[in-house]
């Protein structure tokens, strides 16, 4: 295994910075065993990510590699995917990133049904920042901008996905490593925009604020978030897998429309 | 060297004045001229204050702008309130009577063209009218032939529309003959 | 014969852009530029290109890079408002040092101001809209024909150089229509970025002797990362004095190195002028008009017609200045390019700015009026 490691990873960029107990080298893992299943020419795969801890990700693996701007990473994205469409693109972002800054953007890639696989790191904190509350620090808990616990209430993502549109949306719980690299395969397969929303921990700016004790301890209270939306481990919910549809993908929506302008003659320069 | 014409074409927007003086930019091109179109207009498309302005040489046009028209037509009470003033000495005024209802001479040269009542008695509805006025100025001034124009009409209008537009042209073409006339009287 | 056509200003933008190469667009509709997106609209597809309407210009301006990075060439077009939204990506352009170009059909504001009114009133915008300290280049039409080919131009040197870069139309130029010829030996020349040929020797950030790094487009047979981060020359943030200093200067140099490639101007009258008038985009017609008439007068003005913006073509201006009595700055504006000119001048006192920012263009008689004054 540790060969497949290598191969994906640029080691010579590593250690990474994340904090000991983070999830995002763990995503990072399942992300490489799916490159695995997979087995993309890396130069053919575009890894977008945006700005925050989770954003890193896209400087330690070696594919062709876009670290964007805070929130913009899936419009990056989209510019990449409509321009060449054979490159197979997998967006990284943080909740802070895909749910406030980049919130419009992330409903628009949904309802445009762009093919590309989105995976939103939720750690229900801005991890990067030092730990303010997102739209996805559920209500009550504590943040450095929120020391009497957060008032407001936080996206159900998948719900917000499906409203808007996207065609896989699916969320899963860290410790489901195994389910998360099936998702990430399955995603990349699927026809349109697919989106995972990966329930994770930022033990340092979010645990230890709200006493949620060491990341393994946060590990088991995930498992309880990850129930209480109607996910259990049965097999029933093996895909952890929300909602898959088929619906018109964008790029093939486009190059119809191109047969038809093409139709009508050429253009005059 | 012909005349310079700075013709301003003022009303609401809706009116089709706009279309009316690129349409006649082109054709003035098509007939070896220089031109130049300029718009003002505010932000909504339909009602608001609006003009289409074109200024025709046989030199080259460096300010693109109007500031004292020679040419000036006014569909609306307003644009006769708004422009009129600022008509050249020997500039001439078309006013549309239908819409404008001062109607006392203002200036020397100043015709009077019901330009949206033929227009909704002729073909029935008021959006033709910015072919009317075409027709109108095309006669009253020569400033392009006639023939120029219709070529020009091709690659503006498609072939449904091309028709009513002729015929809104042609409805001008005559409207101005006859106000020349009524002008010869008022003048004698 | 070649028929000379009547064409607007937008719509020679857009065109220009197509000659140009360029096939992928991304933007917001804005007036007073939306005709741009309406043509792309319409003329991408038919040449197998991408037209995409985005949330926002923030999003238009990423998707643009997004393209850019895959080799394609590619625009976007907008107003003030779109313009200072795409400000933070265009720092991203900059840092990452990817080609694109940004045309802003300039309407007056602050914020909403007057969507349909012209104004020059974004030129320092052009300049310093973004946070961090970077170059860009910045060209201004002023007539339709030219608005085709600076839009060329624009596309050519973001590829040469590397750098976003903001074609500054006003609306006046964007909406008018003129007549226009194009010659049938008038050719358009495509510069192309410099490619990575070998990547063993080199690197996608390297500080090479012209200061332009060769480009490795994503989806080609090298993988790099890009990052708006400080980087050194393989891509990677660090963190090092040295780096960091390095990077910063050469996105500087690489357009200050290469000034005469990237800068022009155009002189009408200016040797034997003692009235100098410097202007751009639609009011350097209003000074042409003034010109014209002074010298019928008997008055010797003339006109330096800057069609560089940024870099400011200080040596030019200076030279031009030389033995003037007076330098007339018209500007539709409170006197941004003005601020410029006032730096390169000898003498402070020299200077006449004229500021119109009523929507309205300055007219050759407000020139005329102040020609007079001191004259
Ligand atoms: C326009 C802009 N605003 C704010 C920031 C500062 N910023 C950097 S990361 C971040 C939040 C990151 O949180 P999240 O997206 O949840 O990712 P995490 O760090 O938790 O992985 C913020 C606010 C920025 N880089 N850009």
């Amino acid at each position: 295994m540790c060969a497949v490691y290598h191969k994906y990873l640029r080691l010579d960029h590593l250690p990474h910075i994340w904090c000991p107990g983070c999830g995002n080298g763990i995503v990072m893992g399942a992300f490489i065993r799916a490159m695995e299943d997979l087995k993309y020419d890396q130069n053919e795969v575009v890894v977008v990510s945006g700005i925050g801890c989770s954003g890193r990700i896209s400087g330690y693996l070696d594919f062709n590699t876009l670290h964007t701007t805070h929130g913009r990473a899936l419009a990056f994205a989209t510019g990449i995917k409509a321009a060449e469409p054979r490159l197979k693109i997998f967006v990284f972002m943080g909740d802070g990133d895909a749910t406030a800054i980049g919130g419009n953007h992330l409903i628009h890639a949904c309802r445009r049904n762009i093919d590309m696989t989105a995976i939103i790191i939720n750690n229900c904190t801005f991890g990067m920042t030092g730990g303010q509350f997102s739209p996805m620090t559920p209500k009550g808990k504590k943040a450095s901008t929120a020391p009497y616990g957060t008032v407001e209430r936080n996206f159900d993502i998948p719900a917000l996905a499906q409203a808007a549109g996207a065609t896989l949306v699916a969320r899963v719980g860290i410790y489901q490593v195994n389910l998360l690299r099936e998702l990430i395969v399955k995603a990349s397969h699927h026809k349109g925009f697919a989106l995972l929303e990966v329930i994770s921990q930022c033990p340092v700016n979010y645990g230890r604020r709200n006493q949620m004790g060491d990341p393994a301890e946060m590990l088991e209270d995930q498992k309880g978030i990850i129930k209480s939306a109607g996910l259990g481990q049965g097999l029933e919910n093996y895909f952890g897998q929300i909602f898959q549809s088929e619906q018109p993908e964008f790029i093939e929506e486009y190059n119809k429309m191109i047969v038809q302008a093409q139709k009508k003659g050429g253009c005059d320069v | 060297m012909s005349k310079l014409w700075k013709v301003r074409l003022s009303g609401k927007g809706g009116q089709g004045l706009i279309t009316a003086s690129i349409v006649l930019a082109d054709a003035a091109i098509r007939f070896g001229k220089n031109a130049v179109q300029t718009q003002s207009y505010g932000p909504e498309s339909r009602g608001g204050a609006c003009r289409g302005e074109v200024i025709i040489s046989d030199q080259n046009i460096y300010y693109p702008k109007i500031s004292h028209p020679n040419l000036l037509v006014c569909m609306s009470d307003t644009a006769v309130k708004t422009h009129a003033g600022f008509l050249a000495g020997d500039g001439i005024l078309i006013i549309d009577e239908t819409l404008v209802t001062q109607t006392r001479p203002i200036k020397s040269q100043f015709y009077k063209v019901p330009i949206t009542g033929l227009c909704r008695e002729k073909l029935g509805q008021d959006i033709y009218a910015n072919m009317v006025v075409l027709g109108a100025i095309i006669r009253i001034t020569e400033v392009v032939p006639e023939n120029v124009v219709l070529e020009t009409f091709q690659d503006y209008f498609s072939l449904e529309m091309l028709e009513t537009n002729l015929q809104a042209f042609t409805i001008g073409l005559k409207a101005g003959e006859k106000a020349i006339k009524r002008f010869g009287e008022f003048s004698a | 014969m070649v028929k000379p056509k009547l064409m607007q200003g937008n719509e020679c933008c857009a065109l220009g852009a197509l000659a140009a190469g360029v096939r992928f667009f991304a933007g917001y509709p804005i007036t007073p530029s939306t005709e741009i997106a309406e043509i792309f609209s319409k003329e991408l597809p038919k040449l197998g290109g991408v037209f995409m309407q985005m949330e926002d210009e923030i999003a238009s301006l990423a998707a643009v890079i997004g393209a850019s990075l895959t080799g394609k060439k590619a625009i976007t077009a907008t107003s003030g408002p779109g313009f200072s939204l795409m400000q933070e990506n265009l720092g991203f352009a900059a840092v990452a040092e990817v080609p694109c170009v940004i045309v802003n059909v300039m309407r007056l504001g602050p914020s909403t101001g007057m969507p349909t009114l012209p104004a020059q009133s974004d030129v320092m915008q052009a300049r310093w809209g973004t946070h961090g300290d970077h170059s860009v280049i910045a060209l201004a039409p002023s007539s339709v024909k030219e608005a085709f080919c600076l839009t060329v131009r624009a596309v050519n040197l973001a590829e040469r150089y590397r750098v976003p870069v903001v074609l500054l139309m006003d609306e006046v130029i964007g909406h008018l229509r003129e007549r226009v010829v194009f010659q049938p030996d008038e050719k358009v020349v495509q510069w192309e970025r410099k490619q990575c040929l070998n990547p063993k020797s080199s690197q996608p950030f390297e500080e090479t002797a012209d200061g332009i790094p060769p480009f490795f487009s994503f989806g080609g047979e090298y993988r790099h990362h890009v990052t708006g981060l400080v980087h050194d020359e393989s891509g990677f943030p660090t963190s090092q004095r040295e780096g960091i200093s390095r990077l910063i200067r050469r996105l500087h140099y690489k357009i200050t190195q290469h000034l005469s490639d990237i800068v022009q101007v155009e002189e009408f009258f200016v040797d034997d002028a003692d009235v100098l008038i410097i202007a751009y985009g639609s009011t350097a017609r209003s000074a042409q008009a003034a010109v014209v008439r002074a010298r019928e007068e008997g008055k010797k003005a003339g006109l330096l017609r800057l069609i560089t913006l940024w870099p400011f073509p200080e040596k030019e201006v200076s030279t031009a200045a030389v033995n003037k009595k007076a330098v007339i700055v018209p500007e539709m504006n409170m006197g941004q390019l003005a601020l410029e000119v006032a730096r390169v001048l000898p003498d402070k006192n020299l200077l006449f700015p004229i500021n119109r920012v009523d929507g309205e263009l300055v007219t050759p008689d407000e020139i005329l009026s102040v020609m007079g004054r001191i004259y």
